[in-house]
This record gives C-alpha cells, structure tokens and sequence, in this order.
C-alpha cells in the first residue's frame, strides 16, 4: 500500500475518534473521495486537512450533511473569489495612474 | 488584567439557563467559527472569546465560582485556594474548536481564576487534532523576488529559515509544513502560510512573468530612426527605432521581463511602448523649416 501517500480509514477515524460510518457519508456526499488501495480503503494524505475541517463543522456546529455540503461549496467559491480578486489587483496595478 | 463579562460576550443574561447558554454558543460559534470565516482574524478573535465564555458558562462549577468570584479577579489567592477544591466534574458532551484548543487561546482572566483549559477539556478526549495553522504576511519589493533567495522569519520566537522563489506573486501563498502550532494530543503540527506583498515601487508594470514599460523618444528620431537606450528590469539596453515610428508604437524585448516562477533561467519578456515627446520653444529656423515640410505634404 502506499503508505506515503494515502492512509487507511481505519486507521484515520482512530486518530481521529470518529465512526468510520462518518467517512462513508461524507463519501457518498462526495465530500471525500475514498480510494481503494490493496482492498484497504484510504484517503489521500493531502486530503487530511480538509477532512479535519468537515470533522469540526460537522461535530462543533452540529452542521448536517446536506450543511456540509452547502458550506464546503460555499467556501471553496469564496476561496476561488479571493484569489480573482488578487489577480485582478494585480491587473489593475498595470493601469494605474502613478 | 481586566474582568471579561462572559454573559456579554455569548449575549445572555445572568439568569441563563444551560439550555440557553448552549444555544446562544452553537449560534455565535456558527456565525464566528474559523473555518467559516477563512482568514478574518477579528472572527477568529471574537470565536476565542466566545469559546472561553463558554468553557466557563457551560460548566456548572466554573459558572458558580465565576458568578461569585469574577467581578473580584484581585482576590487571586481565593481563587487560587478554589481551583486547587475544584475537583473537574467531566464533560457535558459537547466539542469545541480544536484547531485553536492550546491553552494559549484563554485570556489571562480565564487562566487566573481556572488554570488554563486542562481542568475542563472537553474535546480532547483521546482525539489527536492538527495544530492550528498560522497564517503571516510578508512584504517585499518587486526587486526582491527577481532573484531565488532565502530569509529568515521569526514566527512565534522561532526563527525559520526559508527560500523565495524568484517570481514569486503578489498575493501568492506558500507553506511551510509542521511550523504552524502544535498538534493536540500528539497531533501533527500546524502549517505555515505565508502570503506574499510585494511592493512595486519601480517603473515596471509587471504582470506575471511580463513586464511593461514607456520609453520616450524625439520626434527625430521617431521620424528618422535611431538608436536609443533604455532601462530593462537589469540594465540598460541599447535598441534601434525604425524610421517613422508612431507613438505608442510597441516593441517586445523577449527574455527581458521577469522571471517565471520556479522555472529556473525562464524569463518573460519585457514589453517598451514608446512615446514621442513634441519638440517645444521652436526658433525661428526650426519653424520655417517645419512650413516647409508642411507645404511638401
């Protein structure tokens, strides 16, 4: 298995205290895409951080699924907004008056 | 150190019930919560605050003691003598932000008259959590980032020695793994982020790799070409004008911009607009020449 690069989900919902059933469910939100490595299922290790943001929304704030969803698309808009806004910056600066 | 009203901060009264207190946590906590409120440290601020109102609120013994103690904090030695009575009564089931749970996040107040976040940790339960991830800014000049080279940050008193790409973003964000804080409960470390100003206070536009600039020129030579020279991002160049250029004429110097970032060698180009400066106090001479040409048109 590629120990490197994925960890098993057994082994994540350990660490981290959380039923695996959570895993599956945010699977089948496509909240989390689970790979099957040498019949082990795993996540990727890059993944881990965005997981660990859905584990607090979901047991902090008591957010549901379908909440979860809502807010993980909402989140990556603003994140894609912010990121336009810095590169229109950029691109304004090109036209300002010094 | 000043008294914090807790019952201010999670905006309820005293008379609160745990019900409400519980409700009036979930509601702040929602709209405050840090992964809701990416980058915004007023948020991450007042969800601290909020955390710590509830820490104390939520628990009935911190309650108590906070509603007979808390206006008097200066009696820190009675509040000493009942935290060492203070036996912690457990846990009342719910979870709090464990990405900003070190005992750091308390107020002085808090750490003063409960002893940091040990006597009622409630998340912590076995559960390894990432450390909370830093986030700094650093600003630099566009004539810094035209060449790879390293620096050294102090991030939390810990000096951090790192390398800038060359053509490194204005806005762009790198990280650092593992120097963010420390993990929970064994946890990995928190990363990094560091998102880069850069200052241009030079008379390149720049945008990615290209850069733009203006370079005037007589109208002689404009008229009946010429050499001149003008200033590239690294020196001077020299460069010939065709003969009858018109203004705002451009001219692409390829290799001459900036470099691409982290394709070491790559350069973009530089981009030279030109702009015909009109000749100004004619003499006479230079006025009957000027009919002259006027009349062969």
């Amino acid at each position: 298995m590629d120990t490197d690069n994925y960890i098993s989900i057994q082994q994540f919902c350990l660490h981290y205290n959380v039923p695996t059933s959570f895993l599956d469910t945010l699977s089948e939100y496509e909240l989390v895409e689970i790979v099957n490595i040498e019949k082990t299922q795993c996540v990727a290790k890059n993944h881990i951080s965005a997981i660990e943001k859905l584990i607090r929304l979901h047991f902090d704030l008591d957010i549901n699924m379908e909440g979860l969803d809502v807010v993980n698309k909402l989140l990556k808009r603003v994140e894609n907004l912010q990121t336009e806004i810095i590169l229109l910056n950029n691109k304004l600066n090109l036209y300002e008056e010094e | 150190m000043a008294f914090i009203d807790y019952y201010k901060i999670l905006e309820i009264s005293k008379s609160a019930s745990e019900k409400d207190i519980k409700k009036a946590y979930r509601k702040l906590a929602r709209k405050y919560h840090p992964d809701l409120n990416p980058n915004n440290k007023e948020s991450e601020k007042k969800f601290k605050e909020i955390n710590e109102a509830n820490e104390v609120l939520s628990n009935p013994e911190n309650r108590k003691k906070y509603d007979e103690y808390g206006k008097d904090w200066q009696h820190a030695d009675q509040f000493e003598k009942a935290k060492q009575q203070n036996q912690y009564q457990g846990n009342s089931g719910q979870r709090t932000y464990s990405g900003s749970s070190s005992e750091h996040d308390f107020s002085d107040f808090f750490e003063s008259m409960f002893g940091g976040r040990n006597s009622g940790q409630r998340s912590s339960a076995g559960v390894k959590f990432r450390g909370q991830d830093f986030n700094a800014e650093l600003k630099l000049n566009l004539i810094d980032v035209y060449t790879t080279h390293k620096r050294t940050l102090t991030v939390n008193g810990k000096n951090i020695r790192i390398t800038i790409p060359a053509g490194i973003e204005n806005g762009q964000v790198i990280k650092i793994k593992g120097h963010g804080s420390k993990g929970v409960n064994g946890g990995p470390n928190g990363d990094l982020f560091i998102t880069f100003s850069i200052i241009n206070n030079t008379k390149f536009k720049r945008d990615h790799e290209h850069l733009y600039t203006d370079a005037s020129i007589d109208i002689y030579t404009a008229i009946l070409g010429g050499d001149i020279t003008v200033d590239t991002f690294d020196g001077k160049v020299k460069l010939q004008v065709k003969p009858e250029t018109q203004n705002g004429t451009k001219v692409k110097l390829s290799g001459k911009g900036f470099p691409k970032y982290k394709k070491e060698g790559e350069y973009g180009n530089l981009y030279i607009t030109y702009t015909i400066e009109m000749p100004k106090n004619l003499s006479i001479k230079e006025k009957e020449l000027f009919q002259e040409l006027k009349k062969l048109q």
